[in-house]
């Protein structure tokens, strides 16, 4: 089914702004094949609204998706935001009468999100050296929320990650001695189980806004969250293809692992050693290196045909460089 | 080897020529575009630098597995040694032969990409 979003996006303008409103500077603004972000603004006499949808463009298969629902997504965002986390304001959680198909409406943030900006930009010098506290604190918020009821989140450990992510490695044929050693060698280094929370499962530097002022100022990208061990999240952005060119600053790119840390038992999250960060981390260059690699199958079976598809294959000597380095320093 | 031109110059050429047409394309073909350029100068540098890379990897494995051999062969054999963790971390040799297979094949992908470990940037 073809869905005219502009048409889509004038009526639901009449719902949430009343008699009167009008849909204005509606537009696409990004997002891949599946996923689509449009920006739009509802004037009304009284002044606008500037809001952001985010709809399913294509169909969503719950079995063998990774990623959740729209609306579990919106629910989370409104879980997490009473706890105090950095989140954009959820407006309305799309139904049926929308005809959007699977979709919800935010308040547009300002801020940015380019994560090579965020290291090597000056704008964001004077912040900067607070942001990886910051983190850490956003992210003890995050863990400390109870997962809505009956959202049906997956529960996922290090060792069921090893399994997954082995089955697909395996499953592409590819012949790679680094990303067999990572996953020996990590199998060897699980970490002890710890109480599961909610993560967020996909944090790090990109998924982030950062103001030159505020710093952190929205968590964005909801779509892969899930419980499992607050390490997850915690080693997630210390994974160095997201720190844009600033190895030697472990968090995004921008600050230190002790930095991330006590921001997070300063807001109240358990004590985690480095450790285990530092598992999560190489289970996250590992994990990348698998996505890269499973981005190239999808254009060899011809699945799907963008040039970009096969150069992201290319990435995953990047994620190998890495982990032989974290493979000589170990844990 | 053919020349006049060579094969990397072609693929130089090509996306030479790409970069004079990104400025008039909408932003996802401009996107594109860059990407198809990236993928011919990866092409490009495969050319120039691949053939000493896979000799070089070719020793390095050859050199903790004890035997020599054509280099698919040799990569086969070293994933299977390591994933019936008859080779691990510990084995002498294997992280310096992997640290030198990565840095080539990451000099052919992403040149500038920088690696766990790299220093910061001089300023």
């Amino acid at each position: 089914m073809t869905v005219d979003v502009a048409d889509a996006l004038a009526r639901l303008a009449l719902r949430l702004g009343g008699e009167g409103a009008r849909l204005a500077d509606a537009g696409r603004l990004s997002g891949g094949a599946s996923m689509e972000t449009w920006g739009f603004v509802i004037e009304v006499a009284g002044g606008r609204e500037e809001l952001i949808l985010r709809r399913r463009g294509a169909p969503f298969d719950p079995d063998n998706a990774r990623s959740i629902r729209l609306a579990t997504e919106a629910a989370l965002i409104r879980a997490t935001g009473a706890r105090g986390a950095p989140v954009p304001p959820v407006r309305h959680i799309c139904d049926e009468t929308d005809g959007l198909g699977e979709a919800y409406v935010m308040g547009r943030v300002g801020g940015e999100t380019l994560g090579k900006r965020i290291v090597s930009d000056p704008r964001f010098d004077a912040v900067r050296g607070g942001l990886a506290r910051q983190c850490g604190q956003v992210l003890a918020q995050i863990h400390a929320t109870p997962p809505p009821p009956d959202l049906g989140l997956k529960t996922v450990d290090g060792l069921g990650e090893l399994d997954r992510y082995e089955e697909v490695y395996r499953a592409t044929g590819a012949a790679r001695p680094i990303l067999e050693l990572a996953f020996q060698y990590l199998r060897g280094h699980v970490p002890d189980p710890v109480a599961p929370t909610l993560l967020h499962g996909d944090f790090r530097n990109g998924n982030l806004m950062f103001d030159p002022d505020k710093g952190l100022v929205a968590v964005l990208d909801w779509e892969l969250s899930h419980i499992g061990d607050p390490a997850e999240d915690m080693g997630w952005i210390c994974t160095n293809s997201w720190r844009f060119g600033r190895p030697d600053r472990p968090v995004g790119g921008f600050g230190d692992y002790a930095d991330l840390l006590a921001g997070y038992a300063a807001a109240g999250g358990r004590a985690v050693e480095l450790s285990r960060v530092r598992f999560w981390q190489m289970l996250g260059s590992l994990r990348w290196g698998i996505m890269c690699l499973t981005m190239y199958m999808s254009w060899a079976n011809g699945t799907e045909r963008s040039v970009e598809r096969p150069m992201i294959g290319r990435r995953v000597s990047e994620t190998e460089a890495d982990l032989v380095v974290l493979l000589e320093q170990g844990l | 080897m053919i020349t006049h031109p060579r094969t990397e110059e072609l693929a130089q050429a090509v996306a030479a020529w790409i970069d004079t047409i990104r400025p008039g394309l909408d932003p996802r073909n401009a996107f594109l575009a860059r990407v198809a350029a990236n993928a011919l100068a990866t092409v490009g540098r495969e050319l120039t630098r691949g053939p000493a890379a896979e000799a070089t990897a070719a020793a390095a494995m050859a050199q903790v597995l004890g035997h020599g051999g054509p280099h698919a062969e040799l990569n086969a054999e070293l994933c299977a040694r390591i994933r019936s963790a008859e080779l691990t971390v510990a084995t002498p040799g294997l992280l310096a032969a992997l640290r030198t297979m990565a840095s080539d094949q990451l000099a052919i992908d992403q040149p500038s990409y920088r690696p766990e470990g790299t220093p910061p940037p001089r300023p």
